[in-house]
């Protein structure tokens, strides 16, 4: 009735179970138990325990034993945890000293340990439950929170927002120039793809020149502030949500809280400004690059002059199009920042919490972007724009 | 309501809960917090960790909402103010945050200058000296253009001082101001804390477990207890360390000395 955990090599960590007459089960722990190696798996232990002549006594003996280190401790500490559930007497006796003293110190209870932290039920009813009541605390956190930033408008409209020009200048350089680069790349980008998409089709009709509308109006009216809003996304949205919750992680943000500033008003209403602001400009900006990259592959694939093409594109877009465009792209921006900032608010002390914030504030940004582009095709429509 | 505001002297305390209980959501973590605090008096919030100590701190300054009770100020009600009411009252506080939590986008100056920028009316040439003045007062005298990120741990905290007492405040709240000293650094914020009390006049709130600045500083103290979520003790810490009968307070204030004393002797 012995095991070995693995070839025997000296440098090792080995096991070996002992039956002694008097139903206890010895564990013998030889060779050298550093936590580069492997442990012996759990399983084994529980089927020694669980075998036919059940040990009343688990002891262990170490007189073997080399060197050991927590990978030991941890090993032991998960006999005991198995022992006690199946209530098996232990005998520590056998341990070394050292050994002995941080087992008790992990088993020590904590000073007053909470009752509900967490570990309690996983049944899926209790957890489909629990998160339709954060889903439903969140949703209201959000309602409070965009109540805020209409209140501190409204404040700053009638000149007493606690707000800094110098502030909204900074934020305002962060959404503008700062992303031209990416912007020009995308958009030119969904530009040829769009061409590349109605080229393939409109040829076979000989109506290949109806490739400007089709670029045209689709950016114009969707593509360009859609593109805008997702870059902004992962762009400033996630910056806002990570600058603010490593404010609020850090207290930077009760620090203003407490100083009678409102931190919405100094905080979070130069960012909405700024990307409401910032983000028409910067989707015309994207529409135009956008048929640009219409008109390269009109040029280069179905040999469409550059004249002829935006001549044919000017008469497709009419200014409601592009008007409507910029407004959505507005829109988008308010979601954009709102997600961010709130978000970063929400952040709860913790090294994670940032991370974790500037994900979900990216995330949701573009939920929302994506939700109210539906929600404007439907209404669009309905007011025949 | 506003003639106790206009004549500070007629009321006897500077500071009164009454009877605050504190949840984070359902779970109550104190409650049946009673006591007061006098004009000038340096006042110690202890009790170990997990007591609540900085929940109190902050119920104090109107970060969270009680439960149930209020907080007064001046006999005028902080937790039934008004908006406005109570970002005057605010104006009158100054508070020393854990790790100075000085924003981390602003230079030094600008952030002992910003409540000063925004409450007073003066220009920006006597922010530049009052801001001078203020960090050469903790030390940090020359260190104006420094954004937080360049100062180490105990320069920061004592550059949250500085914007802490920008506004000449009536009320000063520490959250364990010497965690993260060395010990004679903590000596010498002590002392500096002593020193503002004198020269402000300012009345003190300390959350801290560090004994010696406990018995160094104290005037008055209020000791928390998780288990039972209430104040065990109050009174000035050396009086309580000589005359406290619960074994709970008793082993705080020596440290658990008796406890290991007698651990060895067994
Ligand atoms: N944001 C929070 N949400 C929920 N529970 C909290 C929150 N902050 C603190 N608590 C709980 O409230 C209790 C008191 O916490 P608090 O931070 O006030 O303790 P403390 O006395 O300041 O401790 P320390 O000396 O370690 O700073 C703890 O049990 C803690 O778990
Ligand atoms: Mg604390």
């Amino acid at each position: 009735m012995s095991m070995q955990a693995s070839a025997s090599k000296a440098a090792r960590n080995e096991i070996r179970f002992d039956y002694r007459p008097d139903s206890t089960l010895m564990i013998e722990l030889t060779g050298s138990w550093r936590l580069g190696n492997e442990l012996p798996a759990p399983r084994e232990i529980e089927r020694q325990l669980e075998s036919d002549g059940r040990p009343r006594c688990v002891a262990f003996d170490a007189t073997n034993l080399r060197t050991w280190d927590t990978s030991l401790v941890a090993f032991v500490a998960r006999v005991v945890a198995s022992c006690a559930e199946r209530g098996i007497e232990i005998d520590r006796n056998g341990l070394p000293e050292g050994l002995k003293h941080l087992l008790k110190l992990a088993e020590n209870e904590p000073a007053h340990a909470v009752s509900e932290s967490g570990s309690g039920d996983r049944r899926v009813v209790y957890r489909v439950g629990k998160a339709a009541i954060e889903f439903a605390q969140s949703s209201l956190g959000l309602f409070n929170f965009t109540g805020l930033v209409v209140i501190a408008f409204a404040r700053l409209l009638s000149g007493r927002a606690r707000m800094r020009l110098s502030d909204l200048i900074v934020q305002v350089q962060g959404c503008s120039a700062q992303a031209l680069g990416i912007l020009s790349l995308i958009s030119f980008l969904v530009g040829t793809i769009l061409a590349f998409m109605g080229a393939v089709q409109l040829q076979q009709f000989g109506a290949a020149i109806y490739v400007a509308d089709l670029v045209g109006i689709g950016i114009a009216r969707d593509m360009g502030a859609m593109m805008t809003a997702i870059i902004m996304a992962g762009r400033t949205g996630a910056a806002y949500a990570a600058e603010l919750g490593s404010m609020k992680v850090s207290d930077e943000v009760d620090a203003l809280a407490t100083m009678g500033i409102s931190p919405v008003e100094f905080l979070v209403l130069p960012r909405v400004l700024a990307l409401v602001m910032m983000m028409p400009l910067l989707c015309l900006y994207a529409d135009f690059i956008g048929m640009l990259g219409g008109a390269a592959v009109a040029a280069g694939v179905l040999h469409i002059s550059f004249v002829s093409y935006f001549t044919r594109t000017a008469a497709a877009v009419t200014l409601t199009t592009l008007v409507g465009g910029l407004f959505k792209a507005t829109v988008y921006g308010v979601l954009v920042a709102i997600a961010g900032c709130w978000r970063g608010f929400e952040a709860q002390a913790g090294s994670s919490a940032v991370g974790e914030v500037t994900t979900a504030a990216v995330v949701d940004a573009i939920i929302w972007v994506v939700t109210a582009c539906g929600l404007f095709a439907v209404v669009f429509n309905l007011l025949h724009l | 309501m506003e003639q106790t505001a206009d004549q500070p002297a007629a009321q006897p305390w500077h500071i009164e809960v009454r009877d605050l209980a504190m949840a984070y959501g359902d779970r109550v973590v104190l409650s049946g917090i009673n006591f007061t605090v006098k004009r000038g008096e340096i006042f110690i919030i202890m009790g170990g960790s997990g007591s609540g100590k900085s929940t109190l701190l902050r119920h104090m300054v109107g970060l969270i909402e009680p439960a149930t009770g209020e907080v007064l100020y001046n006999g005028v009600s902080f937790t039934r103010a008004d908006p406005g009411e109570r970002e005057a009252m605010l104006r009158r506080f100054g508070i020393l945050y854990q790790g100075g939590a000085l924003w981390s986008s602003m230079t030094l100056a600008e952030n002992v200058g910003l409540p000063l920028a925004q409450f007073t009316r003066l220009r920006p040439d006597e922010i530049r000296e009052v801001v001078s003045l203020k960090l050469a007062m903790v030390g940090l005298k020359g260190f104006e253009d420094f954004y937080p990120s360049e100062l180490s741990g105990g320069m920061r905290k004592r550059g949250g001082l500085a914007r802490a007492i920008a506004l000449d405040p009536e009320v000063l709240f520490f959250d364990e101001p010497s965690s993260g000293l060395d010990p004679l650094s903590a000596r010498l914020l002590d002392d500096l804390i002593l020193e503002l009390r004198a020269s402000l006049g300012a009345t003190v709130v300390v959350v801290s477990h560090d004994l010696a600045s406990i018995f160094a500083i104290g005037d008055g103290s209020l000791f928390l207890d998780a288990e039972s979520g209430t104040a065990i003790a109050q009174g000035n810490p050396r009086a309580l360390l000589e005359q406290c009968e619960d074994p709970r307070v008793h082993r705080f204030l020596t440290r658990g000395q008796e406890a290991a004393s007698q651990a060895r002797n067994v």
